[in-house]
C-alpha cells in the first residue's frame, strides 16, 4: 500500500473512532431525554403545574409544592454556596502560593469527589439531630456544601485565565489590588463562573440523597424553610418506589419537569449575564 | 530660557529582580512637557527601567530597587509614597492595547476618573469626550460609546488605552512599546499623538524602532546591558553620537 493510501486509512479510521466516541457520549442523555418525554409528557398538563398531589387512588394533582420547594431549597443553597465558592476561588487564584490555597484546593478536590449522602447525613448530624426537625433549609445547607467546592475549582482556574496584562493595566491606572480583583479580574472572568456556578446549581438541583435527611419531602405547599419541605428529585423518588401504575406515571412527569426546571434556570440565568455587548466573548 | 526643573529624576537607579540586576545605576533628568525615548536592545533593562517609573516594577515577581526616583523633586519610594496614588500621577500604555473587555469604550475610558471621588454624569460625559477628543478617538467610536471596547482595532484599542490613560490627567505618561503591536497607519496615528500630548504632559517611551525615536523624541538615551550609555538630545545622539556602542547601535550593527 502505498503512504498515502495509508495515511488516509488511519485518519479515516481515528475520525471513526472519535464520532463513535461522540455518540456513545450523547446517546445516554438522548435517550434519557427521549424517554422522559414518551412517559412523562403524557401526563403533564397545566394543572401539573399548578396543584398540589391528591390522595392515592384519586387521579390528578400535580408538583406545584414540589416546584417551589426546590426553588426555595436551591435558591437558598446558591444564596449560600456561590458568593462562599467565588470568594474562595478568586482568593485561591490571588494567593496561589499560600498555604491556605493549597489546603482549599486540596480540601475542594476531595470534596468534589465526596458523595452527596454523606453530606446528607452531615447536615442531619449536625442541623436535623440538633434542631430535632426537618427543615428545607437544613436541605439547602446541605447543597450549599455539594456546590461550594465545584464553584471555588471553576472560578480559580477562570480567574486564573484572565490575561496578567490587564491586571497590570488596572494597576498602572491606579487602582489597587483588592479593587483590581474584583473590578477587573473576576468581573473578566465573570461569564465563565455563571456557568460554572450554574453547572453547581442543576447538579444541586437534582441531588436526592441529601435531601432524604434534610428537607424530607411533603405533601403540602410550604414557604416556611425551617419546616419539612417538598422538591422534585424527592418527589420522583418517593413515587417512583410506591407501588401504584399512576404513581408510577406521576414519577415520570415529575422528572420531566424537574429537567424542564433546570433547563428554565440555565436558559434565565443565560439570558441575564448575557453580556451587554454584542461582540460576545 | 530659564532652566525647568526635571519633571522625573533617577539617582542610581538599579532595579533588580531577586539577585538578578536588570538595571544599574541609571541616572537621568526628564524635562517637563518633552518626548523622552529610551532605546536599546531587546532584554537591555528599558522597560524595566521605565516600571520602576511609576513603581510597577515592584509588582513584578522578585521586582526590588535601590537608589531614587524623584516626580518632581519628591522621592516616590519614600514610606509616606502610596504607590497606588503615585500612579495616578504617572499614567502607563503598554505594548498590546489593555482595554479592559468587560467595559463599554465609555467605561473604559471613564475607568481611571471614577477612582478619584465621585462625578456627575455630566462632568463625567465631558472629560470621557475630551479624552477621547485627545486621543484622536472620539470621531471613531462617538456613535458607539457603549459598546464593547473589543470590537475595536488594535490601533484603536490602543488610542483607546492612551484616552483612558490621560483622563484622569496624570502629569507623566510612560509608553511602553506602544506601536509594537500596530500596522504603520496606527503607528503613525500614535506617533502623533505623542507630539501633540507633549503640550500637556511628560512622555517617556520605550522603543525598539529607531526611526520612532529619531521622529517623535527630544532626547533619547540608549540603554545596553542594564546600563545607560549614553543621554543626549535626540538629534545629536543620531547624528553625533558620542559613544562606539550607540553608534555601532542606531546604524543597525547590531540590537
Amino acid at each position: 500500500m502505498n503512504p498515502r493510501t495509508l495515511r488516509r486509512a488511519k485518519s479515516h479510521l481515528m475520525v471513526g473512532l472519535m464520532g463513535a466516541a461522540v455518540v456513545v457520549a450523547v446517546l445516554p442523555l438522548l435517550l434519557i431525554l427521549l424517554s422522559l418525554m414518551l412517559k412523562g409528557a403524557s401526563s403533564l398538563s397545566l394543572a401539573f403545574f399548578t396543584h398540589t398531589p391528591v390522595p392515592a387512588g384519586e387521579t390528578g394533582g400535580g408538583v406545584l409544592h414540589a416546584i417551589v420547594g426546590t426553588l426555595i431549597i436551591v435558591g437558598t443553597a446558591s444564596l449560600l454556596g456561590v458568593p462562599v465558592g467565588i470568594g474562595a476561588g478568586l482568593y485561591c487564584a490571588e494567593f496561589p502560593g499560600s498555604k491556605l490555597a493549597w489546603v482549599t484546593r486540596f480540601v475542594s478536590d476531595v470534596m468534589n469527589g465526596t458523595p452527596s449522602i454523606v453530606v446528607g447525613v452531615f447536615a442531619w448530624t449536625f442541623i436535623v439531630a440538633t434542631q430535632k426537625h426537618f427543615s428545607g433549609l437544613a436541605g439547602s445547607v446541605a447543597l450549599a456544601i455539594l456546590m461550594i467546592p465545584m464553584v471555588t475549582r471553576t472560578t480559580e482556574e477562570l480567574v486564573k485565565l484572565v490575561p496578567g496584562s490587564l491586571r497590570e493595566a488596572a494597576l498602572a491606572l491606579g487602582y489597587s489590588r483588592w479593587r483590581t480583583s474584583l473590578r477587573i479580574v473576576l468581573r473578566t472572568a465573570l461569564p465563565g463562573i455563571v456557568t460554572g456556578a450554574l453547572l453547581a446549581v442543576a447538579r444541586a438541583a437534582g441531588e436526592t440523597a441529601p435531601l432524604l435527611f434534610t428537607a424530607l419531602g411533603s405533601q403540602y405547599l410550604s414557604f416556611n424553610p425551617n419546616q419539612p419541605m417538598a422538591a422534585l428529585p424527592l418527589v420522583v423518588f418517593t413515587y417512583a418506589s410506591g407501588p401504584y401504575e399512576e404513581w408510577h406515571q406521576f414519577a415520570w412527569a415529575t422528572a420531566l419537569v424537574l429537567i424542564l426546571v433546570v433547563f428554565v434556570l440555565s436558559l434565565a440565568a443565560r439570558f441575564a449575564t448575557r453580556q451587554r455587548f454584542s461582540s460576545g466573548g | 530660557m530659564v532652566d525647568q526643573l526635571p519633571r522625573v529624576q533617577t539617582d542610581k537607579l538599579s532595579a533588580m529582580y531577586g539577585k538578578f540586576t536588570a538595571v544599574k545605576g541609571v541616572s537621568l533628568d526628564f524635562a517637563p512637557n518633552q518626548v523622552h525615548a529610551l532605546i536599546g536592545p531587546s532584554g537591555c533593562g528599558k522597560s524595566t527601567f521605565l516600571r520602576t517609573l511609576n513603581r510597577m516594577h515592584e509588582i513584578s515577581e522578585g521586582g526590588w530597587i535601590a537608589g531614587r526616583v524623584l516626580l518632581d523633586g519628591e522621592d516616590v519610594y519614600a514610606s509616606t509614597v502610596n504607590p497606588i496614588q503615585l500612579r495616578r500621577r504617572v499614567g502607563m500604555v503598554f505594548q498590546k492595547p489593555t482595554p479592559f473587555p468587560m467595559m463599554s469604550i465609555y467605561d473604559n475610558v471613564a475607568a481611571g476618573l471614577v477612582l478619584n471621588g465621585k462625578r456627575s454624569h455630566s462632568e463625567l460625559d465631558a472629560v470621557v469626550e475630551q479624552s477621547l477628543r485627545r486621543a484622536a478617538l472620539w470621531e471613531e467610536v462617538k456613535d458607539r460609546l457603549r459598546t464593547s471596547a473589543t470590537s475595536l482595532s488594535g490601533g484603536q484599542q490602543q488610542r483607546l488605552c492612551l484616552a483612558r490613560t490621560i483622563a484622569p490627567e496624570p502629569e507623566v505618561i510612560l509608553l511602553d512599546e506602544p506601536t509594537a503591536s500596530l500596522d504603520p497607519q496606527g503607528t503613525q496615528r500614535i506617533e502623533e499623538l505623542v507630539i501633540e500630548l507633549k503640550r500637556e504632559f511628560t512622555i517617556v517611551i520605550v522603543t525598539h524602532n529607531m526611526q520612532q525615536a529619531a521622529r517623535v523624541s527630544d532626547t533619547t538615551s540608549f540603554f545596553y546591558l542594564g546600563t545607560m550609555i549614553e543621554h543626549g538630545a535626540t538629534r545629536q545622539i543620531f547624528t553625533a553620537p558620542g559613544n562606539e556602542q550607540t553608534e555601532a547601535y542606531i546604524t543597525g550593527r547590531f540590537g
